[in-house]
């Protein structure tokens, strides 16, 4: 067994209910050996929040397909700053206008994924960043 | 350390939930944690939930914390799911059932991937109720992986264990085979606005009448858990087995067979690593595994001579 396995999050955000490609990507992480905590279909950015504090996970993954996503991700970001958890790096997928790509990043969204990603590209993103960011270490701030 | 166990003491979630991981990551660090927090434990009462995949446990887990939350008290939940052994990933999805708790700061929900483990809990599973516990959730509720027939593991590390079946899988054969049969201070049929639920509870019934000795009489429930009926009597049969328990000094009895049962469970695993880890450098190897190999010496008396170079 592995001895550092990453605890990811895939939630999906907002009241669209297409989880095909959550889905998609849940079981692609899980074959990659992340341990993949999917919440379903409309989760309140608050209820996403909660329960990446609860699972202590290494990543969010978001995925929203309702053009609400610089809503949704705004505001997740946030309430991971109030929570004290904005370490824990988010990526999102779904339907997202390359025009809103630039913005999302500044807000704070680690990285962005497309129709046309493999998981095999998604995966190396979530463990390069995690690497870098030394998440391995289990001390509380 | 003492300020990560201070913080779980002070009821900071994050604290819990990162002390959590570094359970489930074992090593030293887990190993202070516990040290620090076991004289905090023996408070909560633990209920643990099993049964096959698909019958509704996250979904009663989810009803049951509900009734549970009406009466006052605070809920942590454990919910396992299987690890690939292959991968060594897992798809934890028992929280999909119990998005509704997640805004109350009376329930502190974890999904755990049994990571290796096959007797339907995760390794880290038995501390990590401690740090619940310690924390000062009242009930703890334990789910297992959906069991096959002899995943027990869970009868040893909770004070009541709730069987739950559904309509539609097997015979009167089934009710009668050894093993999650045998555990259960209660059994409940869950999906019962499904057919044929009496009928199951009519054959756990009818096993159940052919066990004389036992003082305790296995009440078997029907549930529906996603129209959240029969749970209060579900929570009212958990709290009269616990005070059966508890009026006949059994649940000390019962406690002290697990903590006997997790001290013997350390010892073999500290055992097994030691020889997995240490097998090249016995003086001795090669020659033993020549003479196995060559069958001057059997493979029990090889054991033996490995058990007493490394335990011994």
């Amino acid at each position: 067994m592995r001895k550092n396995t990453f605890r990811v999050l895939v939630a999906k955000p907002g009241l669209d209910g297409h989880d095909r490609g959550a889905k998609i990507v849940a079981k692609g992480l899980r074959d990659a050996g992340f341990e993949v905590i999917y919440t379903g279909l409309r989760n309140s950015p608050e209820q996403i929040v909660v329960a990446a504090l609860q699972e202590d996970v290494d990543a969010i993954g978001l995925s929203i397909l309702s053009g609400a996503h610089n809503r949704l991700c705004a505001r997740i970001i946030a309430l991971l700053k109030e929570k004290k958890i904005s370490e824990i790096p988010v990526f999102l997928g779904g339907i997202i206008p390359h025009d809103d790509i630039a913005s999302l990043k500044e807000l704070g969204i680690e990285g962005v994924f497309g129709p046309g990603t493999t998981i095999t590209e998604i995966c190396t993103q979530i463990k390069t960043t995690l690497t870098a960011a030394g998440r391995y270490a289990v001390d509380i701030k | 350390m003492q300020m990560l166990v201070d913080e779980i003491l002070n009821k900071n979630t994050h604290a819990l939930a990162r002390s959590i991981s570094a359970i489930e990551k074992g090593g030293e660090e887990k190993r202070k944690i516990i040290k620090e927090i076991y004289r905090h434990t023996g408070k909560a009462y633990v209920v643990g939930i099993t049964g096959p995949p698909g019958v509704g446990k996250s979904t009663l887990v989810n009803s049951l914390t509900k009734v549970i939350r009406q009466c006052g008290l605070t809920v942590g939940i454990i919910a396992v799911d299987p690890t690939s052994p292959f991968s060594g990933g897992a798809l934890l999805g028992d929280r999909i059932r119990m998005q509704e708790h997640l805004m109350d700061e009376g329930v502190f929900i974890r999904s755990m991937g049994t990571r290796g483990s096959m007797g339907g809990l995760a390794r880290a599973t038995k501390d990590t109720i401690k740090l619940l516990d310690a924390f000062g959730l009242d009930i703890v509720l334990v789910e297992t992986v959906g069991v096959g027939q002899s995943e027990l593991d869970i009868m040893y590390a909770v004070d009541s264990t709730v069987v739950t079946l559904a309509p539609g899988a097997g015979d009167t054969i089934q009710t009668l085979k050894a093993g999650i049969m045998e555990i259960a201070d209660i059994f409940t049929v869950n999906k019962a606005d499904l057919g044929g639920a009496q009928k199951v509870v009519q054959e756990v019934e009818n096993m159940l009448e052919l066990n004389h000795s036992k003082d305790w009489q296995i009440p078997v429930l029907m549930t529906t858990a996603t129209e959240l009926e029969g749970f209060e009597d579900l929570y009212k049969v958990i709290n009269k087995h616990r005070n059966f328990l508890q009026e006949n000094d059994l649940l000390q009895t019962k406690r002290r067979m697990g903590m006997r049962n997790e001290i013997i469970d350390i010892v073999l695993h500290t055992v097994k690593n030691r020889i997995t880890s240490n097998w090249q450098e016995i003086e001795e190897y090669e020659e033993l595994m020549l003479q196995v190999a060559e069958r001057r010496c059997d493979t029990y008396d090889a054991a033996d001579k490995i058990l007493h170079k490394i335990v011994l």
